[in-house]
């Protein structure tokens, strides 16, 4: 029996009106993988800054107890002084500095307020090493990608000689090759004695890489499983309280004709103009179908679906598009979304949805004309419009009212959902429409959509998480580099199947 | 993650088909920045009324406040578009100089051919000038909004530019005075078409009291219309079940309002009636709450200003927009220009500078966010007001002019304080 490292003891947290943690026990022991998981706005994040002291000591009922001490945290530098670092869903990396300035931010390495760049930088390139990202300290943040962004605060916090390392949804943007290297790299923390607490609604990379598992659900601990009790159905049932017979709802297809068409799509890269990201593509989907396009991170699904949404990607595009068979304009998004096209985007925040204003106006954003006459809205309209989106897609909120900011991931893509919807399209592309949100509210999403295509609707689904992919789709793409390098029907698709379509591109390409 | 935590997983279905109905004191604190602003005014108001032993309410200085402040506010609408949109212009001030110089320049300055004499005519040179200012705010707007340069150089940009145009077609001097038609923008009252009414009638020792009734009249016009809609509204939102602001506070809420337009009307009745520029100005307001509140166009600012990537994939024209937004400023900048011109009676080479900050302060101090995506035109009126009372209290209390901006610099600070901080709060 290893010791206790942190012992968290009947945690009470109370927002204005909200008990948001009540009576939490956690505890961790030395050198292990304790993973959390729990629905979205179950607590987790929250039960993770009382600990780093985001709320501090004395706004929150309970004791911490870090290496047998009682700790009182007043704010992140207290817990961090005690080498408790707490790595959030969305990095804090200053774009424009290098990968060295970003390491030792807040913490430079300096005398008198003079830094020292050698120091600096042989030191940013040991800890680089440490965690395995082979990259020049000098290069700027910006320019590396999103996994590799990941390792340089893995880095950063290995620079403040961490002895707990808490990691906020770390994978939710990685590809699954990225995923698996910093999960192997906590197994390798784990070696040498650096425990780590692990948030993630991947259940299958928790189930791999956890000792324990804590499971939170409704702002209480319901229980901690040892890694002999791991299972994914126990994990869920604990999450949602209630056994999911299925993960994906059942549905029936009926498949018509082709409705969508698209043909030799090529693009060029945003920025650098020799650089094909698309190279002709072509697809297409049916009426009432779901089309699913699988792929790892940066094999171009992204770029595809949005320069097909009015250019909104990349220069240089070339290529048709087809609706009904006859060809369409989709140059700009106002004339894609007039023929029938939409497309929900994979990053909410940044592009779904005007975090400040309410559900109401988000909703009829796409289609004001809709809800309007010669440029005049009608407010009645408008709020029936609302309150019917809200109601379909079980948008859990006081009002129509609440500011979308507020709500949780999978609220938030319902809203973005209900945008959509409300501009009646008869192609819906959706991109990651279930990233970061809890099982639950994935299970609805899921439901929308086959009531989509119920009604016959084209639906083509990007995904990164093969599981879900085979689970909602009639037919599946596989993309990489850019072209597509398989096509099968769901039936016949496995996880296999698609990776050694994607290995086998890549060996042709090399 | 806080708020998140608010719904407690699926649990919270069943509460919310219901419609909520707030309490009286719910209501007033979600709407706190709306009346806060409102009171902050009357409080401002009656402060100066003690202090300077009754002359601000005094008929002829609320006449006047309207006069000095009406290009503020006639700039502070499209100010309130710009911001919301999240931009800025610093070019408005040099503009509207600008254009009154234009203005002074057309009708007395420039001596025309006789065939085109007309150019001169008060009415022509008015709806040149209307265009010159859309037309300079477009071009600033196409720069923005096509070439991507930032709004603060293109219009700190503009205001160098026009600084220097209205110098250099002045020559350096004022020219003046207008044709009487023109002044009659700044210095003229509507006419009494019904008839003057003598409330109390001239005797010894006692003042006497003569209404223009016609002002009277439109503002009692203008109160039902507004009780109607009101209620109209209201009763639509009952019928569907969405409303939910407590009767006792609709009742209260409309008869103060009511109560403070006939106060005022009252107060303006007393003196000569309406100024013509407040005509203008309420219809203006008018129109840009319609504008804001009802429109497409008004709402795809919002949302322009609230999330640009997420408006440019819903479909919105957000470089269009952009340069709607401009080109209005600009007419508005060129109308003020005239107000102030008119005002003066002349052009001079130094009017409108620094029209811009007051401009500015008023739209910030009315609670919209530098950040775009937040603002109200009622704000942004009451925010232009709060300045004007605090410029004409501190006048004729006699506080120095440096006193005074530092007085006014405080203020500023002190509304955005506050907005920030109620806004965490509520967070």
């Amino acid at each position: 029996m290893t010791k206790t490292i942190l012992e968290m003891r009947s945690i009470t947290k109370t927002f204005p009106g909200v008990k948001a943690l009540s009576d939490v026990n956690l505890d961790v022991r030395e050198a292990e993988i304790h993973a959390i998981v729990g629905e979205n706005g179950a607590g987790k994040s929250t039960l993770m800054k009382v600990l780093s002291g985001v709320y501090p000591s004395g706004s929150y009922d309970g004791q911490i107890i870090y290496k047998g001490e009682e700790q009182h945290f007043k704010s992140i530098r207290d817990s961090e002084h005690k080498g408790i670092v707490i790595i959030h869903q969305e990095l804090a990396l200053v774009p424009l500095l290098s990968i060295a300035e970003n390491i030792f931010l807040g913490n430079e390495q300096a005398r008198a307020g003079v830094i020292d760049w050698d120091e600096t930088r042989d030191g940013a390139g040991k800890l680089l090493g440490m965690v395995g990202l082979n990259e020049d300290p000098n290069t700027l943040v910006t320019n590396i990608g999103v996994g590799k962004q990941q390792l340089v605060e893995i880095a950063k916090a290995l620079s403040k000689e961490v002895k707990l390392l808490i990691l906020d949804e770390p994978t939710a943007s990685l590809s699954e090759k990225d995923s698996a290297a910093l999960l192997d790299l906590l197994m390798e923390f784990r070696k040498q004695g650096i425990t780590s607490i692990l948030i993630s609604h991947k259940l299958n990379e928790v189930s791999k890489v956890a000792d324990r598992i804590t499971v939170i659900r409704d702002g209480r601990s319901i229980e901690t499983l040892n890694k002999e009790d791991i299972t994914e159905d126990r994990i869920i049932t604990l999450m949602v309280g209630r056994s999911l017979e299925d993960r994906y709802p059942a549905r029936v297809p009926q498949i018509g004709d082709v409705v969508f068409e698209v043909k030799d799509w090529s693009v060029y890269h945003q920025l650098h103009r020799e650089r094909q990201v698309i190279k002709n593509i072509g697809i297409n989907i049916r009426k009432g179908e779901v089309v699913g396009i699988a792929g790892l991170m940066g094999s171009g699904r992204t770029e595809f679906a949005m320069s097909l949404f009015g250019k909104s990607y990349g220069q240089r595009i070339s290529g048709e598009v087809y609706l009904h068979g006859k060809k369409i304009d989709t140059s700009t998004v106002e004339k894609a979304v007039a023929h029938g096209i939409a497309y929900a985007t994979e990053d909410r925040k940044t592009y779904g949805l005007n975090l400040i204003d309410h559900i109401k106006h988000n909703t009829t954003i796409a289609n004001l004309t809709g809800i309007s006459r010669v440029g005049v809205i009608d407010d009645m309209a408008e709020m029936d419009v609302a309150n019917e989106y809200r109601k379909k897609t079980n948008i859990r909120s006081s009002s129509v009212y609440q500011v979308t900011g507020n709500l949780s991931g999978g609220n938030q893509q319902k809203v973005v959902l209900s945008k959509w919807l409300f501009a009646n399209p008869e192609v819906l592309i959706l991109d990651e429409p279930t990233r970061g949100i809890d099982v639950g509210a994935k299970y609805e999403i899921y439901t929308i959509i086959n009531n989509l295509a119920a009604q016959g609707k084209a639906i083509l689904v990007i995904s990164s998480e093969m599981p879900e992919l085979l689970g909602i789709t009639d037919r599946v793409y596989v993309m990489n580099e850019g072209r597509i390098v398989g096509e099968m029907p769901t039936s016949e698709a496995s996880q296999e199947k698609i990776m050694r379509s994607i290995v086998r591109a890549e060996g042709k390409a090399s | 993650m806080t708020t998140e935590t608010a719904q407690p997983g699926i649990t919270a279905t069943g509460e919310q088909a219901k419609v909520q109905e707030l309490t009286v004191w719910g209501a007033l604190q979600a709407n706190l920045r709306d009346y806060g602003l409102l009171l902050a005014l009357i409080l401002i108001m009656l402060f100066f009324q003690y202090f300077t032993a009754g002359v601000l309410f005094k008929p002829v200085n609320l006449t006047n406040i309207i006069l000095q402040n009406s290009y503020i506010i006639v700039m502070a609408l499209g100010m309130l578009l710009v911001i919301v949109a999240g931009h800025i212009d610093l070019s408005v001030g040099s503009i509207s100089g600008f254009v009154g110089a234009l203005a002074a320049m057309l009708m007395v300055g420039w001596r025309f051919p006789p065939e085109l004499a007309f150019l001169a005519n008060p009415f022509v040179a008015g709806a040149i000038c209307l265009v010159v200012g859309a037309a300079i705010g477009a071009l600033q707007g196409y720069l923005i909004a096509y070439h991507k340069i930032p709004s603060f150089i293109v219009t700190l940009a503009g205001m160098l530019i026009f600084k220097g145009l209205s110098l250099a077609i002045l020559a350096g001097k004022s020219v003046g005075p207008f044709p009487a038609e023109f002044q009659l923008l700044s210095a003229g009252f509507i006419p009494d078409i019904i008839g003057p009414t003598t409330l109390v009638a001239a005797s010894e020792g006692v003042q006497p009291v003569v209404l223009h009734t016609t002002t009277m009249v439109i503002a009692i016009v203008a109160i039902v219309a507004m009780v109607f809609f009101a209620i109209r509204g209201r009763s639509r939102r009952l019928a569907r079940g969405y409303e939910s602001e407590p009767f006792g506070l609709f009742i209260v809420k409309n008869l103060v309002i009511a109560a403070l337009v006939l106060f005022f009307a009252y107060m303006l009745a007393s003196y000569r009636g309406l100024p013509n520029v407040l005509v203008v100005m309420g219809l203006l307001i008018a129109l840009f709450v319609f504008i804001t509140k009802r429109m497409t166009f008004g709402r795809r600012i919002y949302a322009l200003g609230g999330n640009l990537k997420a408006a440019a994939l819903s479909g919105i024209k957000t470089e269009r927009l952009t340069f709607y937004v401009f080109a209005i400023m600009g007419a508005l900048a060129a109308l003020a220009g005239m107000i102030y011109a008119a005002r003066l009676n002349s052009a001079t080479p130094k009017a409108g500078q620094g029209l811009e900050l007051d401009v500015i302060a008023a739209v910030f101090i009315g609670g919209a966010s530098a950040l775009g995506g937040v603002g109200q035109v009622a704000g942004a009126v009451i925010g232009a007001f709060i300045m004007g009372v605090m410029n004409n209290g501190m006048s004729i209390m006699g506080v120095n002019i440096d006193w005074q901006q530092m007085i006014k610099g405080v203020v500023l600070l002190a509304a955005v304080f506050f907005d920030l901080y109620n806004k965490n709060r509520s967070a």
